[in-house]
Formats: C-alpha cells, structure tokens, sequence
C-alpha cells in the first residue's frame, strides 16, 4: 500500500531524512521508535504534504500513485490520515462543521453524494463512542480549550470518521495519562482490519503494550537503523537506544 | 502544491464581480463645486425655499472646514471641483409605475441581483433603487402604504411630507457636524426616507440599493430614517460601482430617529468598486452614519459588512438619549490588496440604565490596512450605564496592518464598561491542519473566516447573511497559502 524509497529531505536546508526505506502492506501496523531528533515527526509531516519540507531524493507511492506529487489535502483525500501530535485550536468553527466539511470533501472527491444530515449525525453518534467522546465537545470549536486527552481523542474521533487507508498517529499517546492511554488505544484497536495500515510514532514502549504492532523500526538520524517485531520496543524500553548508536557507530566504523 | 506566492497572485488577478458600466443617456452637470450647482440641485428637484437655504448653509459651513487630519491613513487628494455633482438618467418623461422605468435600468439592476419588478423581487424586501443622482424605482411602495409606512425616495419625500422632513432633516447629523457631511448637505441628491408611524411593525425588510454608474461624479444621498413610538423596521442598504481608474467620492449621510419604545435595525453590505491591485481606482467611502435613541426604551442597532471601497471611513453611531434605550454596533470590515478601513462607531450614553454592545471584527489580507476606531462616552446623567466592547482583528499574509483606538470616557462613577480585545492571524499550521483533512486551502480560509464573522452575520436578515457569506468567500479568495 504504501512504498518509501530512499527518502530524503530537509528542512531550513538542514538534512532530517537521510534514506528511508519502507514498505508498508494492507492491514498492518508498523511502530517507528527513536530519540529525540531522529526525524520520526518529520516523517510523519512528508508523508502528510507540510510544506516547509523538502523532498531533495527518493519516492513515495500510495496505492500506485506518486504521493509526493499530490497536495495535501489530495493525500488526504486518497485516504493518508494524520492524527497529530499537537492539534491546532481553530476559534470560531465548530468541530461538527469541521468534520461534515472535511467528510464531505473526501466523498465529493472519491465521487459519492455528500452525506445527509440525518445520516451524519448518526455516524458522528456511532464514532464517538469508540473513544468515548462526549457529545458535547461536538458543538463546540474545534479543539478550542480541549484539555490534552480532548484533542488526543478528538484525533482518533476524526481517524473513525473519516476512514482513511493510512494512519500515522504521531505521538498519540504523548501527554495522556494512563486512563486517556487505555481509550485512546482501545478506539484505535476497533478501527483496525484488514484493509486498514497504521504507522504508530512513539517514544515508549507503553503504548505497544495496548496498540500491537506487527513490525517495529528504530530510527535514528534520519535514517531506519534496525527493524524487528514488538520484541524490539521491549528491548529498547529495557536498554534504551544508546547499544543500537554504538552497534550503528562500529558498524559505520568498519 | 501551490505556495502562498501563486495564491497571493491569484486573489490579485481576481476581478471584481460588478465592475460593468451601463450606457445610458446621463443628464450630468459640469464639474464644479459653486452655488450655482447648489441652485441647480435644488432646482432640478423643484425643492421648496428653505431647502436650498438649509443646502446654502452646508456650503458656507463647509467652505470654512479643513479636512480632518486624526485618521489612521494618508488622506488622499481630493479634487472637488472636477467632481460632477448631478448625474441623471435622462427622464423621457414623468413616470407613474415601475412599467415606466427605462428598461436599461431595470437590466442594470437585474444583473446586480436586484429585479425591481415586484414580481419577481425577494418575497419580503421592498426596494428603493438609486442610479447615480437620482431614485429610479421603489418597489412595494403601495403595498406600505396601506400600513401607513412611508418608504420612498428623499426627492419625493420632500414633495409629499415637507413637515417630516423639515422636522428631522439635519437633527441627527447637523451641516456643521463634519466636512463631508457639511457637503452632503449642501449637494445631496437623492437618498431614502422612511417614516414607521406609532405602533407598526413594518412588515418588510425595507433596502436601498446604491450603484454609481458615471464618471466622475460622486454620490452624494441623504437617508432619513424614523420608527415613531412602539414601531420596528429593519433596513439594509446595498452598494456597487463599475470599475474605473479614478478615485470617485461617496460621502453620503444616513439619519435615524427612534421615537419612545421604537426600534431601528440597520444593515449595510458594502462592496463598492476596491481599486485594483496597486490601488489604482475605488471608491472613497467617507459616510456620516448616526442614529438617535430620543424616546425611552427604544433601540438602534447598526450591521455592516464592509468588504469594498479603496477607503472606508466612517463610525455609524449611537447617540441614547432616552432613558433605558439601547445601542448595538455590529461589524466586519475587510481589507486586501491596498484597501483601507478607519471604522467603528460612537456610543453616547445620555439617558440613564442606557446599553450598548460593540462587536468589531477586522479581517486584513494582502497589504490592506484596517483600523477601529470607537468612543464609548457615558454622560453624568446616565445612571448604571453598561458597554460591552470586543473588537477582534484576524490577519492573512505578513504585509497587511490592523490597529485599534479604543476611547472611553465615562462622567458616571456607576457606568460599567468592558472592552476585550484579541488579535489573531490564519496560521499555517491551521491550514494545514484542515488540509490533512481533505480541505482545500480556499474552502479552509472561507471556514475559518465565518466562523471568526459568524456573531455579527447572525444579525443580519436572513436573505441577506447568505449573500454576505458568500461576498466574504469571494473576497478573501486566496488570501492564503
């Protein structure tokens, strides 16, 4: 589903992606795992379309199609979700009419009718329940003065509405506590099937202890330095990641 | 992807939706600004005496005036004497009904969205339509009547109601209140006149629509406004001018008066021709907006949506005089390219327990500059008076500017008043964040924009809070990138 190939960028002219290499396959879910600075977010906002990077070598594609030639919002409607690490307050628009615009536009896209208001709103009633997400946030504007685990929520809310193909959660667990964790994770466990893949960007291992992935990369400096299964991030929750920088060193070294 | 530079270009290039021209045989002054053309205004219209001594006045008051100099913007030069002050089209003859009206105009009309044929007019909105100089049609005229509310244009009010005219003409906003009305008042040509009587409820939304259509006029019109005691009317002007190269002069002058318990609502879409993108052209809007609260409990409230013009400035205001009497001032105001708006309003708290509530909003983009400027003025005698203020600016771009010159002045140790005041900017992470969600950056600036303009798009009338969203979609599109 979905191809990276030798996948450079940078931002400000300064290198974060230095070859990354990675194929991902209908209905699985890969972990990326690394310190601080490695270019895990980076890699979440490339494959999203943020513009302040730059794509200098490499592929993408998506479902036979040349991602990195499409604009954002193409991407998305192609079916690449991101739930992101900070959501942004937008004053004034109401998370409904945020998510019936968004819904919308993905169907008018994908060539469908847009959905009717009855329609919807059942949909939202169904959706909100997998993360436990109170009608009432509904009404109000968007992630406007939501506490943390409201946006976090509010994220994989959106994720179950608008049923994309890919879904990058980048530090979705980051800021919740172990309450917000449980249901954030348990949403994310309903949604997954066979034909849907998600990319999980996580510091800890925690969150694989909920969220089961069936492959986990490390990246560092740019670049995946060590691929395994969840037995890795139990590894590196245990040791850290300092022996795969001196593994990494000796080997460079050589 | 396209960047913000493309985008910029885009809305640059975007061309104004009613800059067409209608050819028509005019009956235009020559240019000058003297006492003869005052003579000749007032003759044209077979005005009575002591209406062309009330004109003659406003000239002697405004040959002694100097143009002011505490605006936030660079005043530009103005060259009154190359200003036609009359511009007509030329009448066939004496017309009895709207089947009589040039059918040049009608279709001028009817392009800009205003039939004036009863017909097929907006169920609900009766119309004075003023080309130029001079009122060419009224809709719904009898069908008012009959409820005894008097809506026609200023010329024939003078004809019909020389009292209600003489009584109120000039008691809201006197020929000495400023320059530009100071000229109004010695060279207006046409406007509105509206009289609710005791009691009514005008059944209809009452509008004017204003096009400039010559060049090198200015449009110089008078609305007079009154709701008698216990009466309602809700009124919405409109505007639009064809696009052209010079700058054209619109000072008009609006006056209302609400009697005991009456209650006035006033709208205003502004959308005159902008200029081009370097400036070039627009229309100045230097208009006198002033309501008056004479009886208790009554309430003036003003509504504008002012996204033309290459200045706009102008502060509808509220003077409460009666006891308990209320006003509201409800804005959005929006520059691109190289527009300017000085806007706000002036709130004078007379009368004691009396309300008001200001709502600004701002939206600068491109290097337009927008500013608020507004007085909150409670007397002595105005007992628990209260202000609520907000005033909000939203800015698109790096290059456009947005100020803000709050006045308060309270004589009252028991006035309460609130001013809150927030200043925000479309980010880019904001875009981005709604293009992650298949929203393209357009549809994403026009829902970030209605919903920061929602409050004041509410007090809209219905039928007209549509046409204004869609005005501000068109207006700030591609603003951003």
């Amino acid at each position: 589903m979905l191809t990276i190939k030798n996948l450079h960028a940078e931002v400000e002219g300064k290198k974060i992606l230095k070859g990354i290499n990675l194929e991902i396959n209908k209905g699985e879910t890969h972990a990326i795992m690394g310190p601080n600075g490695s270019g895990k977010s980076s890699l979440a906002s490339v494959l999203a379309g943020r513009d302040n990077y730059t794509v200098t070598e490499g592929e993408v594609w998506f479902n036979g199609k040349n991602l990195l030639e499409l604009s954002p919002e193409d991407r998305a409607r192609e079916g690449v979700f991101l739930a992101f690490q900070y959501p942004v307050e937008i004053p004034g628009v109401s998370n409904l009419n945020f998510l019936k615009t968004a819904l919308n536009e993905i169907r008018t896209y994908k060539g469908l009718p847009p959905l009717e208001a009855k329609e919807f709103l059942k949909l939202t009633k169904e959706k909100q329940q997998l993360v436990d997400f109170h009608s009432n946030l509904m009404n109000r504007s968007l992630n406007e003065g939501f506490s943390g685990g409201e946006k976090k929520r509010n994220e994989i809310f959106q994720l179950a509405m608008l049923d994309p193909q890919l879904a990058i959660l980048d530090e979705t667990d980051s800021g919740l506590d172990i309450d917000a964790l449980r249901i954030v994770s348990n949403g994310v466990n309903k949604l997954r099937d066979a034909e849907k893949s998600f990319v999980v960007i996580t510091h800890y291992q925690r969150l694989l202890e909920y969220i089961i992935p069936d492959f986990v990369h490390v990246l560092y400096n740019g670049r995946i330095i060590k691929t395994g299964t969840k037995e890795l991030a139990l590894e590196l929750e245990e040791r850290g990641y300092d022996w795969l920088k001196e593994e990494l060193h000796l080997k460079e070294s050589v | 992807m396209i960047n913000s530079n493309e985008i910029i270009d885009d809305i640059a290039n975007k061309e104004y939706e009613f800059g067409f021209s209608t050819d028509i045989e005019m009956e235009i002054a020559p240019p000058g600004l003297n006492e003869d053309i005052i003579r000749f205004i007032s003759a044209k219209k077979n005005e009575p005496e002591w209406l062309l001594e009330w004109r003659l006045k406003g000239f002697a008051a405004f040959k002694k005036m100097e143009f002011p100099k505490w605006q936030h913007f660079k005043m530009p030069e103005l060259n009154l004497q190359a200003v036609s002050y009359y511009a007509a089209p030329r009448k066939k003859k004496q017309l009895n009904s709207l089947d009589e009206v040039d059918p040049e105009l009608l279709a001028t009309f009817e392009k800009l969205g205003i039939p004036l044929n009863e017909q097929k007019a907006l169920a609900g909105v009766a119309v004075d339509a003023v080309f130029d100089s001079v009122s060419v049609a009224t809709t719904f005229k009898t069908k008012l009547k009959e409820m005894g509310v008097i809506f026609c244009s200023f010329g024939e009010a003078v004809q019909e109601y020389p009292d209600l005219v003489k009584k109120y003409l000039g008691s809201v906003v006197p020929h000495t209140d400023n320059i530009f009305a100071a000229l109004n008042s010695a060279v207006f040509s046409d406007g509105s006149f509206v009289y609710i009587p005791k009691g009514v409820r005008c059944p209809m939304e009452l509008s004017t629509y204003f096009r400039i259509n010559a060049q090198n006029t200015g449009q110089f019109e008078r609305t007079l406004i009154i709701a008698d005691d216990n009466s309602y009317v809700s009124y919405l002007e409109g505007c639009t001018a064809p696009m052209r190269d010079e700058n054209q002069l619109h000072a008009a002058v609006v006056e209302l008066v609400a009697l005991e318990q009456a209650e006035i609502k006033y709208s205003t879409v502004q959308n005159w021709y902008p200029g081009d993108k370097d400036g070039k052209g627009g229309i100045y809007n230097f208009v006198t907006k002033r309501g008056i609260c004479k009886g208790a409990g009554s309430k003036i409230s003003w509504t504008q949506v002012e996204t033309g013009s290459a200045i706009t400035w102008k502060y509808p205001s509220v003077i409460l005089q009666g006891d308990y009497s209320e006003g509201e001032f409800y804005s959005v105001a929006v520059v691109r390219n190289r527009q300017i708006a000085d806007t706000g309003t002036k709130i004078h708290h007379i009368g004691k327990g009396t309300k008001s509530r200001i709502i600004s909003k701002g939206i600068s983009a491109g290097h337009g500059d927008n500013s608020y400027r507004g007085l909150v003025a409670v007397g002595p005698r105005a007992e628990n008076a209260r202000n609520f203020t907000q005033c909000d600016s939203l800015l698109i771009g790096n290059q456009c500017g947005s100020h803000t010159f709050p006045y308060i002045e309270s004589r009252n140790k028991t006035a309460m008043i609130e001013h809150e005041a927030t200043t925000s900017k479309i980010g880019e992470d904001q875009i981005f964040y709604l293009n992650q969600r298949g929203i393209d950056t357009e549809k994403a600036v026009a829902l970030i924009v209605n919903g920061y303009v929602k409050e004041v798009l509410n007090q809209l009338p219905m039928e007209f809070a549509v046409e204004a969203q869609k005005l501000l979609s068109i207006t700030l599109e591609g603003s951003v990138g």
